[in-house]
C-alpha cells in the first residue's frame, strides 16, 4: 500500500522540526528480512517517481543514491530547497530521459528521509536509535526490490547509481540477476577498500565521541551530536574532492581577512568552506543514519557474498554492464572499476568500462562532465 | 556492407557468423558494429581512447578502456573465437607479447598492419633520407603513434620463429588486393589470419 506523505519524518521525537517531503511512502506489509538475521517489521520506503510506466512495463529505471543522498533526484530537497541532486542528468530530454523512462528513486534503508532508519519509530513507538538492526547494501537493495514489486516492475530496463548507488546497482545485478537488463555503476567498487573503511571509521568515531550522541539515544533530548557529525562530514567531504579542486578553488587564500589571526578561527577559505559543509550537513542528516549507512558500505564485499570470486557474483546475470570511473577520484579509483571489468569479463558478461577525465574527484559523477552524459544516454538508449 | 576500411572489410567478410570476437584497438567501433549488425557476432572491444569508448557505448557496444600492452591479461584463455588487432600492432610497446596474448585469448587472430617495405616508403627513404610521411603513414616521426614499424617479411619471419600458423593472408595496394609473391614490395597493407599451430 502506498500513501502520500508528509508523514514519514514527522515523528514528534525528532529533535528539530520535521523535514517535509512530498515523496510517496510504501509501507511493507511483510517483514523485510535482513542479512544480520533479523527482519524489519513495518518497514517504510520513501521514494519518488518521474515519467510513466509504459504498457509492457519495460521502461523502468531504478536510480540508487549515494551515502547521504535521497529520493529527491530531480526535485527540490524539502529541507534545503536545493535542486535535486542529479537534476542535471534526470529529466525530460536529459541523459536519463523522463519522457521515455519511468524513473524510480527510493531513499535507502537506514536513511532519514522517510525510509525506515534509526530515527524511525520502532514497534514500541520510540525511535529505534541503536536498536535499529545493522544493515547491508544488499538489505538496501532488498527494500528496493520490495518497492519494485509494489510498483509492478518485474524487470528493470536499467539500474543506475554512483558511489554507494553503484554498489547497490552491482548488488542488484549479483543477487537479483533476472530483474535487470542494464547496469550502470559510476565511481563504484565491488568491495569497500581499506582506505575507505578507514575514513568512514574516523567519521563514525567523531559522531560517537560527541557527548550529545548519548549512545545514539539523543532523539527528543533537545541535544544531538551535530559537532561530531559535522566533523565526520568535513573529513568525508575532503575525500570527495581532488587535490586540484581544493588548490584551484581555495589555494592558501584567507577567509575575509588580510592576515593570519594567530588563533584557531577559520583563517583559510578551505577551512571556512569545510566548516560550512559540516554544519549545513547536520541540518539535513541524522547522525545515527550516518553511522548505519557507512557501516553498510564498509561491510560491502560482493566477492565474499558470492563464494569468494568476484566473477562468480555475475555468473547468473544476463545484463549488460557499464562501468565509469574518473581519473581524479582517489576514493573509488579506476583500479576498482577495472577489477570489476575483469570479473565481468571472466563471467562472460557484456561489459563496457571507461575512465573519464574530470577535475572534480569522486564528486565528478554529480557534476558537469559532458562525456559522462554521453555515456549514460548512450548506454541507456540501446 | 557499410563503408569499411578495406582491411576491416576483409576481416568482417572472413569472420564466421555468430562467433565471439574481441577487437583490440577497436577505435570508434566501426568494425564491431558491422560484426554485430551484419554477421550476428558477439563482438567486444578494447580501446585506449576514452572518447572512442564513450562513442562505442553510445552505439550499444561493449568496449573496455584499456591498453593492449597492459590489459589483455584480463581475458581468460580461449575466451573468443577471434581476436582482432587492426592497425594497432605497430603502435604497441611489445608487439610480440601482444601477439602471444591474441593467440591465447582467441582461437584465431586477425592482424593487420601497414607494410613499411612498400615501394613508396622505400623510395622516400632512399631519395630523401627522411622518415616517410605517406598516405598511410601521415604523421611525422616525432609524433607518430607507430613506434614499431614492420614489414611483411619481418612479420612472416616472426610467425615462423614462433611456430604461428598463417591460415590466410591478404595484401592491399590502395583498395585492391595484390599477390602474395611481391607483397613486401607492392602492398601498403597486410592482413593475416593466424592460429596457433596444433600441439
Amino acid at each position: 500500500m502506498t500513501h502520500e506523505s508528509p508523514a514519514p519524518n514527522s515523528q514528534p521525537t525528532m529533535n528539530r522540526s520535521a523535514p517535509v517531503t512530498a515523496s510517496t511512502v510504501l509501507e511493507l506489509e511483510q517483514p523485510l528480512p535482513l542479512d544480520c538475521g533479523q527482519a524489519l517489521v513495518g518497514a517504510r520506503i520513501a521514494y519518488e517517481t518521474y515519467g510513466t510506466l509504459n504498457g509492457d512495463r519495460s521502461n523502468a529505471v531504478l536510480i540508487c543514491h549515494a551515502t547521504t543522498g535521497d529520493q529527491h533526484v530531480a526535485s527540490p530537497h524539502p529541507i534545503t530547497g536545493k535542486p535535486g541532486w542529479w537534476d542535471r542528468t534526470v529529466g525530460p530530454g536529459l541523459p536519463i530521459d523522463t519522457d521515455r523512462f519511468y524513473v524510480v528513486c527510493p531513499n535507502v534503508l537506514g536513511s532519514c528521509m522517510g525510509t525506515s532508519g534509526p530515527s524511525s519509530p520502532a514497534p514500541d513507538g520510540q525511535p529505534y536509535a541503536m536498536r535499529f538492526p545493522v544493515i547491508t547494501i544488499r538489505d538496501m537493495v532488498r527494500a528496493h526490490m520490495a518497492l519494485l514489486d509494489a510498483l509492478g516492475v518485474e524487470k528493470l530496463h536499467s539500474v543506475v547509481g554512483g558511489s554507494m548507488g553503484g554498489m547497490q546497482a552491482l548488488s542488484l545485478a549479483a543477487h537479483w540477476p533476472t530483474r535487470v537488463e542494464r547496469v550502470l555503476a559510476i565511481a563504484a567498487t565491488g568491495e569497500m577498500p581499506a582506505q575507505n573503511i578507514a575514513f568512514q571509521e574516523v567519521g563514525r568515531q567523531a559522531v560517537m565521541a560527541d557527548p550529545n550522541w548519548q549512545e545514539g539515544a539523543y532523539y527528543g533530548t533537545g541535544k544531538s551530536p551535530d559537532a561530531g557529525l559535522a566533523v565526520a562530514r568535513m573529513a568525508a567531504h575532503i575525500t570527495y574532492l581532488s587535490e586540484a579542486t581544493l588548490s584551484e578553488k581555495f589555494g592558501r587564500r584567507l577567509q575575509d581577512r588580510e592576515s593570519k589571526s594567530f588563533g584557531f578561527d577559520a583563517d583559510f577559505q578551505v577551512e571556512s568552506y569545510l566548516r560550512y559543509q559540516g554544519s549545513a550537513f547536520t541540518e539535513r542528516f541524522d547522525a545515527n543514519s550516518y553511522l548505519y549507512i557507512t557501516r553498510a558500505m564498509s561491510y560491502f564485499d560482493l566477492a565474499d557474498e558470492c563464494g569468494g570470486q568476484l566473477a562468480d557474483a555475475f555468473k547468473a546475470s544476463k545484463a549488460r554492464f557499464c562501468l565509469v570511473s574518473f581519473d581524479t577520484d582517489w576514493l573509488y579509483p579506476t583500479a576498482e572499476s577495472r577489477k570489476l571489468a575483469h570479473a565481468l569479463n571472466a563471467a562472460g558478461a557484456p561489459v563496457s568500462f571507461v575512465e573519464l577525465s574530470a577535475p572534480f574527484g569522486h564528486d565528478s559523477f554529480l557534476l558537469d562532465v559532458p562525456e559522462l552524459d554521453r555515456v549514460i544516454a548512450g548506454f541507456l538508449s540501446k | 556492407m557499410t563503408m569499411l576500411r578495406p582491411d576491416l572489410a576483409i576481416i568482417a567478410d572472413h569472420v564466421a557468423p555468430g562467433s565471439h570476437v574481441l577487437d583490440v584497438g577497436c577505435g570508434d567501433g566501426t568494425l564491431l558494429a558491422a560484426l554485430r549488425d551484419e554477421r550476428g557476432c558477439d563482438a567486444r572491444g578494447m580501446e585506449i581512447d576514452a572518447a572512442n569508448v564513450a562513442h562505442c557505448v553510445g552505439l550499444g557496444l561493449s568496449v573496455i578502456q584499456g591498453d593492449a600492452d597492459r590489459d589483455l591479461a584480463i581475458y581468460p584463455d580461449g575466451a573468443f573465437d577471434y581476436a582482432i588487432l587492426s592497425q594497432t600492432l605497430q603502435t604497441t610497446h611489445r608487439p610480440d607479447l601482444v601477439l602471444d596474448h591474441l593467440l591465447r585469448i582467441g582461437r584465431k587472430a586477425f592482424v593487420s598492419f601497414p607494410n613499411f617495405a612498400h615501394w613508396g616508403v622505400r623510395l622516400s627513404l632512399l631519395w630523401n633520407g627522411r622518415m616517410p610521411v605517406t598516405r598511410l603513414l601521415p604523421v611525422a616521426w616525432y609524433e607518430t603513434p607507430n613506434i614499431h614499424h614492420l614489414t611483411i617479411a619481418d612479420f612472416r619471419a616472426h610467425l615462423a620463429s614462433r611456430g604461428i600458423t598463417v591460415e590466410q593472408s591478404w595484401f592491399l595496394s590502395g583498395d585492391k588486393l595484390c599477390s602474395a609473391a611481391a607483397a613486401n614490395f607492392r602492398a601498403e597493407h597486410a592482413v593475416f589470419l593466424l592460429s596457433r599451430a596444433a600441439g
